[in-house]
């Protein structure tokens, strides 16, 4: 046990750097999703909708999403490689940089240093070091892996590598600029071109960050935490290879109707329908996983994150692919039904699944038992409700704001104005920030839940030495 | 043989990259170099070196969180904002700026659709324009110098051609200057479509005459759309008065028809046209009140 203490201590500190900017990342979300309906709030230059929107996105997706995998990865990797870490200061390391780029990305983005790249708005200083976050965490990721002292490569070990390797190929192409000075740069795709790659990451970031690391999660996590063996090995080995096959061919689905080549945006669409087969491989095989015993979900306070969080993958992506069609497309693109769908990926899916792995590693860290299965059940009520308020909301209102842009009258002219349209949001979005504000209570209980536990083991530790 | 592959990380791993490049080589690498993704309209310009601080602005501030720049080819969006996006548009867009939500319009074909001073008034306070805006101020641009030495190294990696001139004068310039100019030529490259609906235009005469109360449906319809450029009651502001005697730069009165499909069609010197979003009996109804406040007036 004694080598994993170092270990342990860098993951540890993945997870509450994690959380950390999670929580700097969902006061932005607050504070844009009430800029929506108060534009007084907007303070420039600084604190404007257009800037702090990519300090939210970037914030959960890099400083949440990113930190809880690359410490989340870490204990998996050592757990199924039954080693510690090949290089624990290069992980050591690799911690306080991370620490150090998201701060740094943070106040670019308000400096509203951008490269109006979604999902890739960091400019290229920034871009250049986190090429160097990812070479150091696939080093120790393969070096460890490669070392193993267990022969076969569990599941969760798949996604992880393909994780490493997809991210790696996406994140750069897509950053490839010229510089024009420190805080700018030129992409070297430009127009038409320049979204096809735009979305082929942006697709795929979704798929490699908020999808494969999780799934890694959820496949290890689950057994750990009920005890029951993944119901079919078979079925994960065919849902991981076509979902990593099938992901890369989807990203023209957000262009759809677009100026892109209509056979990009046709295939793409093709292969986003077939997406939900190998995603559904993985609700399959979680569903029936726990069908063998469901009393779990009454007797291990952690089955219910899994399942739920899963449940949303599943809603996600049948809502994905039902989205990529034309006619819906039509409908729904560009309005407040994406934002209703991601945040059901984001909340329902990636952060109750982290949440859910991270309440089972702290305890395992220090040998102890989570401070109050109690408080973890309010949070996950908290939680779950405030993202179903907050989707269900943004879907009406995309619903609405899509048929009201495309009404017309008896004599065929439009019958709303942009203004008509917008002035409906507002009790919606208004609802939106209530269902904001639930969540984010939900996250403190975990916070506090975790915070706790950690003293716990603390004073634990040392009554033993 | 196949269970081999996962105990052997550096094969599975070659495996994988494998998998991920083929649908990457498909549909964005090969692409890449057909001609079909580097299409450009015979007349589209390089940017200026104002128009290209804009939109250097535009992507700081991150207007395209909030505004999308194409035009799907659906018939109520070709109605709403114009003539569908080109893929021959976009060519000097490094990147493009198409964007994903429409908390606020559609930009693709805003170049020349209100004059210079709507622009500058509406950054100023969107909300004077659209009391239910909540597109937030940016008069603090104005405020905001251009730097020269910046421009022109932005103008060379984008390879545009410049004079000493062009870079010279941005000195006096400021952001918000950058802007406006940067807004005026968006989609500018595609010839502006006249409005389907201007076919059926003018009978001659208002067809509400006669009717009292017209003018009263007119000024609600006045207040909505059009008091923000010529002011309360029709005395002029960044348009021109419609309550005095001259009618488009000319002393001497055109006719309600004339007056219809103005309001209609639009006018090359930044009146935007109306046909699409106000049918025939809202238009007259304005044609009504004009005439109303112009008699007032005598
Ligand atoms: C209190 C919780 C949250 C609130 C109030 C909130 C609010 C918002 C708002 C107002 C937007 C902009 C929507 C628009 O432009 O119309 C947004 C976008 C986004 N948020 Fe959140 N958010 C929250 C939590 C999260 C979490 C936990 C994540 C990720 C882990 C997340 C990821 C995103 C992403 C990826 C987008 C961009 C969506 C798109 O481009 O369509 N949010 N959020
Ligand atoms: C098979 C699975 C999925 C498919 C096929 C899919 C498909 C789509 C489509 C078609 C859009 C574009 C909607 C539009 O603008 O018209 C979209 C947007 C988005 N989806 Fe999904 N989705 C899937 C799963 C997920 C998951 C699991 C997450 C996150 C956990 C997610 C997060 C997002 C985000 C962040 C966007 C917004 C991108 C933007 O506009 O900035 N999706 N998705």
């Amino acid at each position: 046990m004694h080598d994993y203490q170092y270990d342990h201590q860098t993951v540890k500190g993945f997870i509450v750097s994690s959380i950390f900017w999670g929580v700097v990342g969902i006061v932005v979300g607050l504070w844009i999703s009430i800029q929506m309906w108060k534009p007084e709030l907007n303070i420039p230059p600084y604190f404007t909708f257009g800037r702090m929107r990519v300090v939210h996105t970037n914030g959960l997706a890099i400083g949440l999403g990113i930190g809880a995998i690359f410490g989340i990865s870490y204990y998996i990797v050592m757990r199924l490689a039954r080693r510690p870490l090949l290089f624990p200061k290069l992980a050591r390391f690799h911690l306080y940089l991370f620490n150090a780029a998201v701060a740094l990305a943070a106040l670019s983005l308000f400096a509203g240093m951008n490269q109006t790249l979604e999902y890739a708005e960091l400019e290229w200083p920034l871009d250049i070091g986190v090429v160097i976050l990812w070479v150091m965490f696939a080093v120790n990721v393969f070096g460890t892996i490669i070392k193993r002292k267990e022969e076969q490569m569990y599941i969760s070990l798949w996604y992880i590598i393909a994780t490493v390797i997809a991210v790696a190929i996406l994140y750069i192409v897509n950053n490839l600029a010229v510089p024009a000075g420190m805080t700018k740069s030129y992409p070297v795709f430009a127009g038409v071109n320049s979204a096809n790659v735009q979305w082929w990451y942006g697709h795929n970031a979704v798929g490699f960050i908020f999808t494969t690391p999780i799934l890694a999660m959820f496949y290890y996590f689950l057994p750990k935490s009920t005890g029951l063996p993944i119901y079919s090995h078979r079925l994960s080995i065919v849902a991981f290879w076509s979902l990593v096959f099938a992901y890369l061919w989807t990203g023209a689905h957000h262009l759809v109707y677009t100026p892109l080549p209509d056979w990009i945006q046709t295939l793409a669409i093709v292969f986003t329908l077939f997406l939900i087969a190998p995603s559904w491989g993985s609700v399959v095989n979680g569903y029936y996983t726990v069908g063998s015993d469901w009393s779990k979900m009454q007797t291990n306070y952690l089955t219910k994150f899994f399942i739920m969080g899963i449940t949303f993958y599943g809603l996600q992506t049948v809502q994905g692919p039902t989205q990529a069609i034309r006619v819906v497309s039509q409908l729904i693109h560009y309005t407040d039904w994406v934002p209703g769908h991601v945040h059901m990926g984001t909340m329902g899916w990636v952060t109750m699944t982290t949440a859910a792995s991270i309440y089972h590693i702290i305890p395992k860290i220090y040998n102890t038992e989570i401070y109050s299965i109690k408080v973890a059940n309010t949070h996950f009520w908290l939680v779950l409700i405030g993202q179903l308020m907050f989707s269900i909301t943004m879907w009406i209102t995309g619903i609405q704001q899509g048929a009201l842009w495309k009404a017309t009258n008896a004599d065929g002219s439009l019958k709303y104005t942009f203004m008509e349209g917008l002035a409906k949001n507002y009790p919606f979005w208004q609802l939106r920030t209530v269902a904001g504000v639930i969540f984010t209570v939900g996250m403190l209980f975990f916070i506090y839940n975790i915070y706790m536990t950690i003293r716990k083991g603390r004073a634990l530790a040392a009554s033993q030495a | 043989m196949a269970g081999e592959l996962y105990r052997k990380p550096i094969m599975f791993a070659i495996v994988a990259t494998v998998v991920i490049l083929v649908g990457t080589i498909v549909t964005m690498f090969y692409p890449m170099f057909t001609e079909g993704m580097h299409p450009k309209l015979d007349n589209l310009k390089p940017y200026t070196a104002l128009q290209l601080a804009g939109k250097d602005i535009y992507m700081r501030e991150g207007c395209n969180n909030c505004h999308t720049q194409t035009v799907r080819p659906l018939k109520t969006e070709v109605m709403r904002y114009g003539e569908y996006s080109k893929a021959g548009e976009f060519a000097y867009d490094r990147p493009f700026l198409w964007g994903s939500k429409r908390t606020g319009p559609d930009l693709a074909r805003i170049g020349g659709k209100y004059p210079d001073a709507w622009h500058y008034q509406h950054f100023e306070n969107p909300q004077a324009f659209f009391a239910q805006s909540n597109m937030p101020k940016y008069g603090w641009l104005k405020d905001r110098k251009l730097d020269p030495a910046v421009s022109e190294s932005h103008m060379k990696v984008n390879g545009f051609p410049y004079t000493a001139e062009d870079i010279g004068g941005l000195a006096a310039k400021s952001e918000l200057d950058a802007l406006v100019a940067y807004m005026q030529v968006i989609g500018t490259a595609v010839a502006k479509k006249v409005a389907p609906a201007a076919a059926a235009a003018a009978e001659e005469r208002n067809p509400l005459e006669g009717d009292e109360r017209a003018h009263e449906r007119g000024e609600v319809v006045y207040k909505q759309y059009c008091d923000a450029c010529h002011g309360d009651d029709g005395k002029g502001g960044i348009g021109p008065s419609l309550t005095d005697t001259t009618w488009l730069n000319k002393e001497g009165d055109i006719g309600d028809g004339r007056i219809y499909e103005i309001i209609a069609n639009g006018t090359p010197n930044g009146m935007p046209p109306y046909a699409n979003q106000l049918d025939k009996d809202k238009i007259w109804s304005l044609v009504s009140y004009i005439r109303h406040e112009q008699h007032k007036n005598k």
